[in-house]
C-alpha cells in the first residue's frame, strides 16, 4: 500500500555524524557488499573494469568544503543513504504499491517483485537516494539492513546495518527515534541533529550531526607558535647591522620599507 | 531531467490522441461514417501509441498492470485508469458513430470529460513533484491541458477554436518558461539546506561520491547550455503556436495548410516538451554542486 501509516511504532533510523567522519567509504562498500550478497536483487555495475564504470550504490559519500567568514576553511564527508522519512514522497507516487512505509518499524521499503521500474519514486526523493538497478529494472534503496537487526541467524553485535557495524569512526549511530532516552535520540538533541532539506516536508527520520566549528579551537591549536616564530620580525645584533646596512646601500628595497627597526 | 524519447512521445501524442478525443466526445466536428472512423484511428494511434511509448522506459514492464492498483495516492495510477476509462467510453461512442451513424450525447460527454481528465493526470505526475520547482507549480497542467486541447482542436479541423486554444497555450507556455526559470531560486533549496552546513559557512561540492557517474546523474542532472536553449524555446514557439495560428486564420485554409500546420506543430510541440524535461532541474542536483542556485 501507498499510503503512509499515520504512525509508526517504531521510528528506526541512523544518526550521521558529520564531525566524526573520515571520508573512508568503507560503509560505502560493507553495504554494497551485504545487500548486493543477500536481500533482493544484487547491486550490479556495468562496466566496472572498463572506461566509464557505473553501479548502483545505496549509499554514497559526497565531501564538501565549507569555508566560514573567518577561520580556516573545513572539508566535511558526507554519507547519504535513505533518511526513512516520515511523509516519504518516494511511497505516495508510486503506482504499483512497491513502495511501502512499515507501520511497525517505519522502514521504507521496496517489493522488488512488484516494481515496474517506472523511476517516479526515485524523482520524487530529494535525496538520491532510490536508484534504479541497470541489470534488474527495479529499484533498489536502503533496507536499514532489515534482514540484519532482526537476523537471529547473526550474534547480537552484528544486528545493526552494515554501514553501523563497519564504520571505523564511529560516525554512524542507528537505533529508535521514537523513544526519547534511546542513545540515537539523545544524541541528536544534545548535538543539534538536523533535518537535510526541511523545506521538502519530508520530516526525514535520519538526522545529521553538525561538524563542530574548528575555529573556535584556532587559538587552543596556536600555544606553541610563540616558541617556534620562524621570522625575526625585528632583528638584532648582527642581523640588525646587515639589515641597516643593506638599507643604506643604493636601490631600496622591493618590499615595505622596515628601516626604523 | 533527462528527456527521455519515450516521455517525450508519450506526453507529446497522448496530450495530442486524448485532446482529439475531447472534441470528437463533444461532438464538434459531428462525424460519423467513415470520416469519425479516420478521426477515430488517428485519435487512437496517437493516444494508444503515446501510452504504449510509455512503458519502453519501464524496467519491468511485465508487471505493468499492477500499476492500476494504487489509484488512491498516485498519479501515474490514476492516469492509468482514467486513460484506460476513456479509450473504453470513446470506443463506444465511436462505434456508435462510426457505423450506426448516431452521436449518443451523455457517452460522448462522459468519454471528453476522462480524456481531459486523463491529460489533466498526466500533468499531475509531474505537477506533483516538489523535488522539481520549476514542475511543481499549477501552470504545468496548464501548459500541457492547453496544449492537449490546441493540438486536438487542430487535429479535428476547429481552425478557429484552435487558433485561440493555441495562443493560449502559448500564453501557458511562456508563463512556464518566465515563472520556471526563478523557481528552484525562489523554492530556498541550496547547497547549503541540502547539506545543513550553511551554518558554519559557504558550502562548496568538493568531491563526488564515485569518480565515475551514476543512475542519479544521468537520470535527473542534465544540464542544458543556456544559448542552446534559447534557441529551442523559438523554435518551439515559432513552429509549436505561431505558425500553426497563422496558417490557420488565413481564410478558407484548407487540407494543406491544415496538414502543414498539424505538421508544423508537432514539431514545434516536440521542441517545447524536450526542454521541458531537460530545463527541469532536480534538487537532487544540488548534492552534485551541479545547481547554480
Amino acid at each position: 500500500m501507498t499510503q503512509l501509516p499515520v504512525s509508526t511504532d517504531r521510528k528506526l533510523g541512523l544518526v550521521i555524524d558529520l564531525d566524526t567522519c573520515v571520508g573512508c567509504h568503507a560503509c560505502v562498500i560493507s553495504c554494497k557488499g551485504w545487500n548486493t550478497e543477500n536481500y533482493g536483487a544484487p547491486l550490479s555495475d556495468q562496466d566496472a573494469y572498463g572506461a566509464n564504470p557505473s553501479g548502483t550504490f545505496l549509499n554514497r559519500v559526497h565531501s564538501y568544503e565549507v569555508t566560514p567568514a573567518e577561520g580556516p576553511a573545513q572539508l566535511v564527508h558526507f554519507p547519504k543513504s535513505c533518511l526513512h522519512c516520515e511523509d516519504a514522497p518516494c511511497v505516495t507516487v508510486c503506482p504499483t504499491g512497491a513502495s511501502y512505509k512499515r507501520s511497525e518499524d517505519g522502514i521504507v521499503l521496496v517489493n522488488e517483485d512488484a516494481c515496474i521500474g517506472c523511476g517516479l519514486c526515485a524523482w520524487a526523493c530529494p535525496y538520491g537516494a532510490r536508484e534504479l538497478d541497470a541489470l534488474e529494472g527495479v529499484m533498489k534503496k536502503c533496507t536499514l539492513c532489515v534482514d540484519r537487526i532482526y537476523n537471529e541467524n547473526l550474534p547480537e553485535i552484528d544486528r545493526e546495518p552494515a554501514c553501523v557495524r563497519t564504520c571505523p569512526a564511529g560516525a554512524r549511530h542507528f537505533g529508535d527515534f521514537a523513544d526519547p532516552e534511546s542513545a540515537v535520540s539523545v544524541l541528536a538533541r544534545e548535538r543539534g541533529g538536523i533535518d537535510l532539506m526541511p523545506g521538502q516536508g519530508t520530516k526525514p527520520v535520519n538526522k545529521y550531526l553538525p561538524p563542530r566549528p574548528k575555529q573556535d579551537r584556532a587559538t587552543d591549536f596556536d600555544i606553541l607558535a610563540p616558541y617556534l616564530e620562524p621570522v625575526a620580525d625585528s632583528p638584532q645584533g648582527f642581523l640588525g647591522w646587515l639589515d641597516a646596512a643593506l638599507e643604506k646601500l643604493p636601490g631600496g628595497t622591493t618590499a615595505a620599507k622596515t628601516e626604523d627597526t | 531531467m533527462h528527456p527521455a524519447p519515450s516521455v517525450i512521445i508519450f506526453t507529446v501524442f497522448s496530450g495530442l490522441g486524448f485532446g482529439m478525443l475531447v472534441f470528437l466526445g463533444l461532438g464538434v466536428p459531428p462525424v460519423t461514417g467513415w470520416v469519425a472512423f479516420a478521426l477515430y484511428a488517428i485519435a487512437y494511434a496517437a493516444a494508444v501509441g503515446g501510452l504504449m511509448a510509455s512503458t519502453f522506459h519501464l524496467g519491468n514492464p511485465q508487471r505493468a498492470l499492477r500499476a492500476f492498483t494504487q489509484w488512491r495516492t498516485s498519479w501515474l495510477s490514476r492516469e492509468g485508469w482514467l486513460a484506460v476509462l476513456a479509450l473504453i467510453v470513446m470506443a463506444i461512442y465511436a462505434f456508435a458513430a462510426v457505423f450506426l451513424g448516431s452521436l449518443p450525447r451523455a457517452i460522448g460527454w462522459l468519454g471528453a470529460g476522462l480524456s481531459l481528465a486523463t491529460v489533466y493526470a498526466t500533468s499531475m505526475i509531474y505537477a506533483q513533484l516538489k523535488t522539481v520547482p520549476r514542475w511543481n507549480h499549477w501552470l504545468t497542467s496548464a501548459y500541457l491541458v492547453m496544449l492537449s486541447l490546441g493540438g486536438g482542436a487542430l487535429m479535428t479541423g476547429q481552425m478557429t477554436t484552435a487558433a485561440a486554444l493555441l495562443a493560449l497555450a502559448a500564453a501557458a507556455q511562456v508563463a512556464h518558461w518566465q515563472i520556471g526559470d526563478s523557481a528552484l531560486a525562489r523554492s530556498g533549496n541550496t547547497l547549503a539546506s541540502a547539506t545543513g552546513l550553511g551554518a558554519p559557512g559557504q558550502v562548496r561540492a568538493f568531491e563526488p561520491p564515485h569518480t565515475g557517474t551514476n543512475y542519479l546523474l544521468r537520470e535527473m542532472v542534465h544540464v542544458v547550455g543556456r544559448k542552446h536553449s534559447r534557441k529551442l524555446r523559438m523554435i518551439a514557439l515559432t513552429l509549436g503556436f505561431g505558425l500553426p495560428v497563422i496558417l490557420l486564420i488565413i481564410p478558407g485554409a484548407g487540407h494543406v495548410l491544415g496538414t502543414l500546420a498539424v505538421l508544423s506543430h508537432l514539431v514545434g510541440v516536440i521542441a517545447s516538451r524536450w526542454l521541458f524535461f531537460a530545463e527541469a532541474e532536480h534538487v537532487v542536483g544540488l548534492y552534485y554542486g551541479k545547481r547554480a542556485a
